[in-house]
């Protein structure tokens, strides 16, 4: 689509924006939504970071909807050829490389250039590539401009309230240009106030040597005809306001032109002061601002007295327009209703929660274990056992049940390569899988024939006792469900061989806690059961499980009677055995890796082949 | 982040460790260059430049002004001891250069070396092209002699291509002949490249002899372009240095803001002006401040004007905080009968999150309240943009909670509207 020179964007203008900006990237949307643009005016984001592309997940209106992400601008244009301006909040360092490459795509028909400190030399050659290309280069050091109800760069013009208080969602018949951009937000208000407000604005950026000037958009606005009158504010420093004085004695901008150069301060000033713009310094007596301010009038721009009276000028020159009938108003369009971000109505609007957590609170600076901050935690050097008691049971356990569950740790960490879950997780390991691949299939053989037995005893020696069953009923009552009791029983420890776990903790019990009434019950059904075989003795699951019940307690009223039952309920028992024993797989992984073991596969002299006859299935080959 | 002056020194030392890379090693520049500061222990100077011995010196202040043959500061053909004697005597009597006055604190020493021709070299920057000026007749009186002066014209575009400053070649340009033309066009060359190479706006050599292709830069002023610091570290170091001009020695406070904005992409800026003024604007961008300050001299309050400063680009909170501490620890060092004025002022930002700056300087404030009722400070705020709601009604209710009068107001009001008010109030 072909446009004239004098217009940079239209209502249909689309761009690409360079670096991931969320925040401006989601204002120029919302000003498209209240202008009624049919397409978003982003059509793709270039982040040199995401290599492989993506998308970027932003409102339109009250939907969603995604923008691509490229990872440079050459591929965002060659998908997007619709697309020809290009926002580059590349930073100083990157933005004249990012622009020069941009100017040399053919799609790309204006580049803003955001970032402040771009070096002299540079900006000189990017201005001079675009002018050789016949591009334009809005900036550096800007924040950019706007097409009144019509196409909105980055963060020009602040929020969605901002725009609709200066009337820059609908078009009026101003055009205005200036260095600064903070000072041309404050100038389109102005402009609202005292005419039918902003046809565009540009801010051209404060440094010396901008891409464009402020003459070639006076210009562009002179050629357009829907700009009726032009604004212009320039600044002390540099001689370009002597070209806007030329142009007015050439007659080549003949509508009317209110212009205003700050800056007058300076020269009452002793000594050199920088202002805050990098070209703001007069280094000769034409480039103060009285003698620019001189000039102008004299060439016949509406000049006021002072930036108090700059607004009153640009009425002045309105309503003479108006009485010529030259600016006919135009009718205001209806806004759409603006959506309202969750997040700064937050306070005022409520939702139910989907989801609940009583045990961490990441909100903060740091996060809290039941409360207690992160820091306390490292700084008192808290036991690990203490630590598992916030986190899994919300509460400080007492020294002793602390070093209960880390000595319980440390007894369950490991037993060797041959047991279901390091077999496993060695297994997989050879198979070339990852750390996580390994461990999982470790822990997934964790239940109640291995180190899973750990609640499962706890509950049906917990459930004997308080229904009152004496040991011999209890071991009665299992046989004759047919069920075996667990906690009881090992493949290879017995009577004569007894297992040093067991042994290491029935010891500690019976030093720390207050009592030991599970356990004493346990060993009374172990008597019993060891009568009928030397290896079904209590074993370590069944020992951990049964202390657990004497722990809590010995521990008085710190656990409730429901919390005890649902610590049973819920296998945070067996969470002891699994998180000791993470350890050791974790161990055997890094010992496959280091030893370079190779697949493993099981020997078939190791197996029993014994398959049916396909005749007995019926088949007939 | 301007174009900035630097030390003669600076700019002399950058050539000769340089001359040789940008000229293939045929052109090379004395390096005997000594500066010294009041803290420089000139009694074991010459330990590690043993040349302020053996040669006769020259020694002059290097403080980013000129003329200083024409102002009597210029010590020619001295030896050390009279160099040094020289320079203490300087450092300490007070000198008055139009108009203001200070003392002396940087001094350039270097070799008296005689020689036949003086020549004029001095390169500028504009917005298409670089230019040129070349003079056989250097010196002193160039000024006079400008019409012997050849100007030499190097666009930034050639030929529809960006203009390589390693392929422009200046030796049909210059007026001279023979071996003479071919020694001085190879400086001239080398010196143009270093001059783009290494972010110079501006560079004046008056004069330049030059010895058996050694180059002797006699006298030099340069300014450099100091947003190309990212792209020279290795040459510039950490070492080049952008002072202030001479009596404008930073004070603490200015030099604490100009770390703060060295640190930060935001930008921050304090210039003090008046440290007695009744008027302190505190005013947030690079255009709004400007603005503010000539409204206050407009109205005919310059001299009640405190600074100059200004914040922008979206300062965090803390440095805010530390901004506005330092500007209202100044505003209140000194109280009088007469009420003060600090104006927190400025246009309607773009992105700029008004209520997270203004947090800054309201815990700034509530630091120095009791300072500020001393002061009998009456604070104007007048602001806009993303959030300034939020931060106007903090800056209410701060009015009431700590008894300081404040007044608020955002975009309905004219930008400078708060400026009259002010000068009412100091007046009152």
């Amino acid at each position: 689509m072909s446009r004239p020179d004098y217009q940079l964007f239209t209502r249909e203008t689309r761009s690409i924006v360079f670096n991931l900006q969320t925040n401006a990237i989601q204002r120029m949307l919302d000003f498209d939504h209240v202008c009624r643009r049919e397409k978003p005016s982003v059509a793709a984001i270039v982040n040199p970071s995401a290599k492989q592309g993506g998308y970027h997940k932003v409102f339109w209106g009250t939907k969603e909807i995604l923008i691509p992400i490229y990872p440079t601008t050459e591929k965002a244009s060659a998908k997007h050829p619709d697309a020809d301006v290009l926002i580059n909040f590349a930073s100083f360092r990157s933005a004249y490389s990012t622009s020069m490459e941009a100017l040399a795509i053919s799609t790309i028909r204006t580049v803003v250039i955001i970032a402040e400190g771009v070096p002299e030399r540079r900006a000189r050659e990017l201005a001079s590539t675009a002018e050789k290309l016949g591009k334009n280069i809005i900036g550096p050091a800007t924040v950019g401009g706007i097409l009144a109800g019509g196409f909105k760069i980055g963060n020009t013009g602040g929020t969605i309230e901002n725009i609709i208080e200066s009337g820059l969602h609908r078009s009026g018949s101003v055009g205005f240009v200036s260095k600064s951009g903070g000072m041309s937000n404050e100038a389109y208000n102005i402009i609202y106030h005292n005419s039918d407000g902003l046809y565009e604005g540009i801010a051209i950026g404060g440094d010396s040597y901008p891409g464009s000037t402020l003459l070639e958009h006076l210009l562009r606005f002179e050629a357009n005809p829907d700009v009726k009158m032009l604004v212009c504010l320039g600044e002390v420093g540099g001689t370009e306001e002597y070209r806007i004085v030329n142009a007015l004695k050439e007659k080549k901008i003949t509508k009317p032109l209110v212009c205003w150069v700050t800056g007058t301060i300076a020269s009452k000033m002793t000594g050199e002061v920088q202002f805050g713009h990098a070209g703001a310094k007069a280094g000769a007596s034409n480039e103060t601002a009285e003698a620019k301010n001189k000039a102008l009038t004299e060439a016949g721009a509406m000049v006021p007295d002072s930036f108090d009276d700059y607004g009153e000028k640009i009425r002045q020159v309105y309503e003479k327009l108006v009485g010529e009938g030259k600016i006919v108003k135009k009718p205001e369009p209806e806004i759409p209703p603006i959506p309202v971000d969750f997040k700064a109505v937050s306070n005022t609007v409520r939702k139910s929660t989907e989801f609940i957590c009583t045990i961490t609170d990441d909100t903060g600076d740091e996060p809290l274990y039941s409360g207690v901050p992160m820091s306390k935690v490292v700084e008192m050097n808290m036991p690990l056992g203490e630590l598992i008691g916030l986190l899994w049971f919300k509460k400080k356990l007492p020294a002793f049940a602390a070093e209960y569950i880390e000595m319980v740790l440390r007894l369950t960490a490991d037993h060797g390569p041959c047991v279901s879950g390091a077999h496993n997780a060695i297994v997989t390991a050879r198979a070339g899988r990852d750390l996580m691949s390994a461990v999982a299939s470790g822990i997934l053989t964790i239940g109640p024939r291995f180190g899973g037995a750990v609640s499962g005893a706890a509950k049906a020696f917990s459930d004997a006792l308080k229904r009152g069953l004496t040991p011999l009923e209890f071991v009665n009552e299992m046989k004759v469900k047919g069920v075996n009791i667990q906690g009881i029983g090992h493949r290879i420890k017995s009577a004569t061989n007894p297992d040093i776990r067991v042994t290491l903790i029935k010891q500690f019990a019976k030093e720390k806690f207050s009592a030991t009434p599970y356990l004493d019950y346990a060993l009374e059904v172990e008597k019993i059961t060891l009568t009928k075989r030397n290896n079904l003795i209590l074993n370590v699951d069944g020992a951990i499980g049964v202390l657990f019940l004497d722990l809590m307690e010995s521990c008085g009223d710190l656990f409730s009677e429901q919390e005890k039952s649902e610590i049973v309920e819920f296998e945070i028992l067996n969470g002891l055995f699994m998180l000791g024993r993470t350890i050791g797989m974790i161990g055997h992984f890094f010992d496959q890796k280091r030893l370079r073991s190779a697949l493993y596969r099981h020997p078939m002299n190791d197996v029993l082949y014994d398959l049916p006859d396909p005749a007995d299935l019926g088949y007939d080959f | 982040m301007a174009v900035r002056g630097i030390r003669e020194y600076d700019g002399k030392m950058l050539m000769s460790s340089l001359m040789g890379r940008f000229s293939n090693n045929t052109i090379s520049v004395r390096g005997d260059f000594a500066l010294i500061d009041p803290t420089t222990d000139m009694d074991s100077l010459p330990q590690s430049m043993p040349w302020l011995l053996t040669d006769k010196l020259v020694a002059k202040p290097d403080m980013l002004f000129g003329k200083r043959g024409k102002n009597n500061l210029l010590k020619l053909n001295a030896t050390w001891e009279e160099a040094k004697a020289w320079i203490q005597e300087k450092m300490t009597v007070d000198t008055t250069l139009s108009g203001v006055t200070g003392k002396l604190t940087h001094f350039l020493v270097e070799p008296f070396i005689p020689h036949d021709k003086e020549y004029y070299i001095a390169m500028r920057s504009f917005r298409n092209e670089d230019t040129l000026y070349f003079s056989t007749e250097g010196g002193i009186n160039v000024e006079e002699n400008w019409d012997k002066v050849k100007e030499i014209h190097v666009p930034v575009m050639r030929d529809g291509n960006i203009l390589d400053a390693g392929n422009f070649d200046v030796t049909r340009e210059l007026p001279l002949e023979g071996s003479e033309l071919s020694a001085v066009a190879s400086f001239v060359n080398a010196l143009y490249r270093f001059y783009a190479d290494q972010g110079f706006s501006y560079l004046e050599i008056n004069p330049f002899a030059i010895k058996d292709n050694v180059v002797i830069p006699l006298d030099l002023v340069a300014k450099i372009d100091d947003t190309a610091a990212f792209e020279n570290l290795d040459s510039w170091g950490r070492s080049l240095e952008f002072p202030s001009g001479f009596g404008k020695t930073p004070t603490k406070e200015e030099a604490f803001i100009k770390e703060l904005d060295s640190k930060t992409g935001a930008s921050l800026k304090l210039t003090v002006l008046n440290p007695d003024g009744h008027i302190w604007p505190m005013i947030a961008g690079g255009g709004a401040s400007v603005i503010y300050a000539d409204t206050v001299a407009d109205l005919g309050y310059m001299n009640e004007l405190g600074m100059y400063g200004e914040y922008s680009g979206d300062p965090n909170e803390e440095l805010t905080y530390q901004y506005a501490c330092t500007v209202i620890d100044l505003m209140t060092r000194k109280s009088d009968v007469r009420g003060k004025a600090l104006l927190i002022g400025g246009g309607i930002a773009n992105f700029t999150d008004v209520a997270k700056t203004f947090t800054g300087i309201i815990r700034a404030i509530e630091k120095y309240q009791d300072a500020l009722r001393t002061a009998k400070v009456k604070i104007f705020v007048r602001r806009g943009g993303p959030n300034y709601k939020v931060g106007l009604d903090k800056m209410r209710a701060l009015g009431g909670k700590l008894g300081i009068p404040i007044e608020v107001y955002g975009p309905e009001t004219h930008m400078t509207r708060i400026v009259p008010m002010a000068i009412d109030y100091i007046k009152a």
